[in-house]
């Protein structure tokens, strides 16, 4: 649905992406991470043939974006990191003019209309000025608009950025069910976002790709150890002591007092190993008081951070 | 051409906005009073020809409230949609770019033409009481149309070139202003240069018009000056393409 071969844009003398290539298939929910200036606008800017590549070529479903730069915005639903909308038009309306512009069928119009407002919650703010609405409202009218006219593509600039953490979920779950029929790009620069929603990651940093893979292969590959960590009653040292004469175990890390007598500790081991039992049993033999395990996932931030430092080594 | 969907949301923007409320009045305000003491003046003075003891002054002075609102008409038309980002999405929206000028700039000629066409109560009052002659009139509105467009053209041009609505009538003016005073000091420029810079002049081209003469020249002359600065436009937002701008 999507091919981008070896994209490079320069800002004059500033490097925006350099040497880009992926694809994405038909229905796919593909996540854009990177850092804020890392170049993700930038090629979700060329993909929406708002400006031109400086080298390298773009196809959107079929259309190659320099040369058929209408054909592709016939086909694409985008919305801008910064949701900019009209404050002076009604939703309605804005709407409206929305589905003129992508020429949507005069006798289809209204039902479009309807059937974006629906998807996206905002039939009861209708006729309100888009001024006036709030954040969350703002951003879900920036969705419906990208809805609009039906298309393949959706190409989502930081989706969820500024909002509350209800209005997160609540545009989490409405780009969940915008899957399947659809195919999505977004771009985060916050990674639980993309491990929630995505099937597949591509992390960019400093204008070029670093990896593409799914987020669970991403952190298969990258984990080297496995954690867990321990919430246990008793004296701290004595027991952070204990707990690294377990075999396999590679560090142990006192993370401070929960509340009084009851410490937490992360326990780092090697990755085949399966260390709980053994850990159970010598917290049972010692007689402390264990109020919690739990085994620590490689959260995606980590990832990300190992991905750009192994690529800073190499 | 698909412009439209644009022509439509511009005019509606305008009326949503109160601008064209305060512009039209304003505007006819004004020129009821050029018309009123115009007319005084006429009855008083007397004159062999309506169109050049009356209606000539009138269009000259409602040219002269053209240069006022037109560039406040004209200011927000690109600037506008720059500060708020807007003109991102319009850009990605499948239109081309003249497509997204002409819808602009045909949005401000209806707004020309709902001006001009108010002021058609003038002559129809007169025609009430006193014959009128309606061929020099005419000729005297496509000039007051042609001057009016060629102020949106160079209008838009400078709104399409900066996100700040008041540099844009800023700007607006002076390109206005220099066309219009172009050749008034004849002794600050050499003959040929004088001579050059006399046809440049608004105020020349304009001046046929006001007497109810149409001459091919004048007419070329506008409608280049606005293809000119059309031209001018579409390439400022062609500029993206090869601009260092993020």
């Amino acid at each position: 649905m999507i091919e981008v071969e070896h994209l490079t844009k320069y800002y004059g003398e500033i490097r925006g992406i350099e040497d880009v290539s992926f694809s994405v298939g038909k229905g796919e929910i593909v996540g854009f991470l990177g850092p804020n200036g890392s170049g993700k606008t930038t090629t979700m800017r060329i993909l929406t043939c708002f400006f031109p590549p400086t080298r390298g070529k773009a196809r959107v479903a079929g259309y190659e974006v320099t040369q058929n730069p209408v054909e592709v915005r016939k086909r694409i639903g985008y919305m801008p990191e910064t949701v900019p909308l009209y404050p002076d038009m009604k939703v309605a309306t804005y709407l409206g003019f929305v589905a003129e512009s992508k020429r949507v069928e005069k006798s289809k119009r209204k039902s479009a209309i309807g059937e974006a407002m629906e998807q996206c919650g905002i039939v009861d703010v209708a006729h309100r000025l888009v001024g006036n609405l709030s954040k969350g409202y703002r951003q879900r009218v920036g969705v419906a608009q990208a809805l609009i006219g039906n298309p393949e593509v959706l190409i989502l600039d930081e989706p969820t950025i500024g909002l509350d953490p209800q209005q997160v979920v609540e545009i989490r779950n409405l780009i969940k069910s915008l899957a399947g029929k659809r195919t999505i790009i977004l771009s985060t620069h916050i990674l639980p976002e993309a491990s929630v929603t995505c099937e597949k990651v591509i992390i960019i940093h400093q204008g070029r790709i670093v990896a593409v893979d799914t987020p669970q292969r991403l952190m298969e590959r990258l984990e080297k150890s496995s954690r867990t960590v321990l919430q246990i009653e008793g004296a701290a040292q004595e027991i952070a002591e204990r707990l690294r004469m377990i075999p396999g175990v590679i560090k142990v890390v006192e993370q401070g007092g929960v509340s009084p007598g009851v410490c937490s500790f992360e326990v780092e081991y090697e990755k085949e190993r399966e260390i709980s039992s053994e850990l159970l049993s010598v917290v049972s033999r010692s007689k402390w008081k264990l109020i919690e395990m739990r085994a620590e996932k490689m959260s995606l931030e980590d990832i990300f951070i190992k991905v750009v430092t192994e690529e800073q080594e190499t | 051409m698909n412009f439209y969907p644009i022509l439509k949301k511009e005019i509606r923007s305008y009326f949503t906005s109160l601008i064209a409320y305060i512009i039209l009045t304003v505007f006819l305000i004004l020129s009821g009073h050029f018309f009123y003491t115009g007319l005084v003046q006429f009855v008083t003075w007397g004159g062999a020809s309506m169109q050049e003891g009356l209606w000539q002054y009138l269009f000259h002075d409602i040219r002269q409230v053209l240069l006022f609102t037109i560039p406040l008409l004209t200011m927000r038309l690109f600037a506008e949609e720059k500060k708020l980002g807007t003109i991102e999405l319009l850009f990605t929206y499948p239109y081309r770019d003249i497509e997204i000028l002409m819808g602009k700039f045909l949005a401000c000629v209806v707004m020309l033409l709902v001006m001009l066409v108010l002021t058609l109560l003038y002559p129809v009052l007169i025609a009430i009481v006193y014959q009128v002659e309606v061929g020099p009139l005419a000729a005297s509105y496509l000039g007051m149309f042609l001057i009016g467009s060629a102020f949106i053209s160079c209008g838009i041009m400078v709104s399409s070139l900066t996100e700040n609505q008041i540099v844009a009538a800023l700007v607006t003016y002076g390109f206005i202003l220099i066309f219009w005073f172009v050749d008034w000091n004849e002794a600050a420029a050499s003959p040929v240069l004088a001579e050059v810079l006399h046809h440049f002049s608004f105020f020349e081209h304009f001046y046929n018009f006001a007497r109810g003469i149409i001459d091919t020249k004048d007419v070329v002359y506008f409608v280049l000056f606005i293809f000119f600065f059309l031209f001018l436009t579409l390439k400022s937002l062609e500029s993206r393409q090869w601009r260092g701008i993020r």
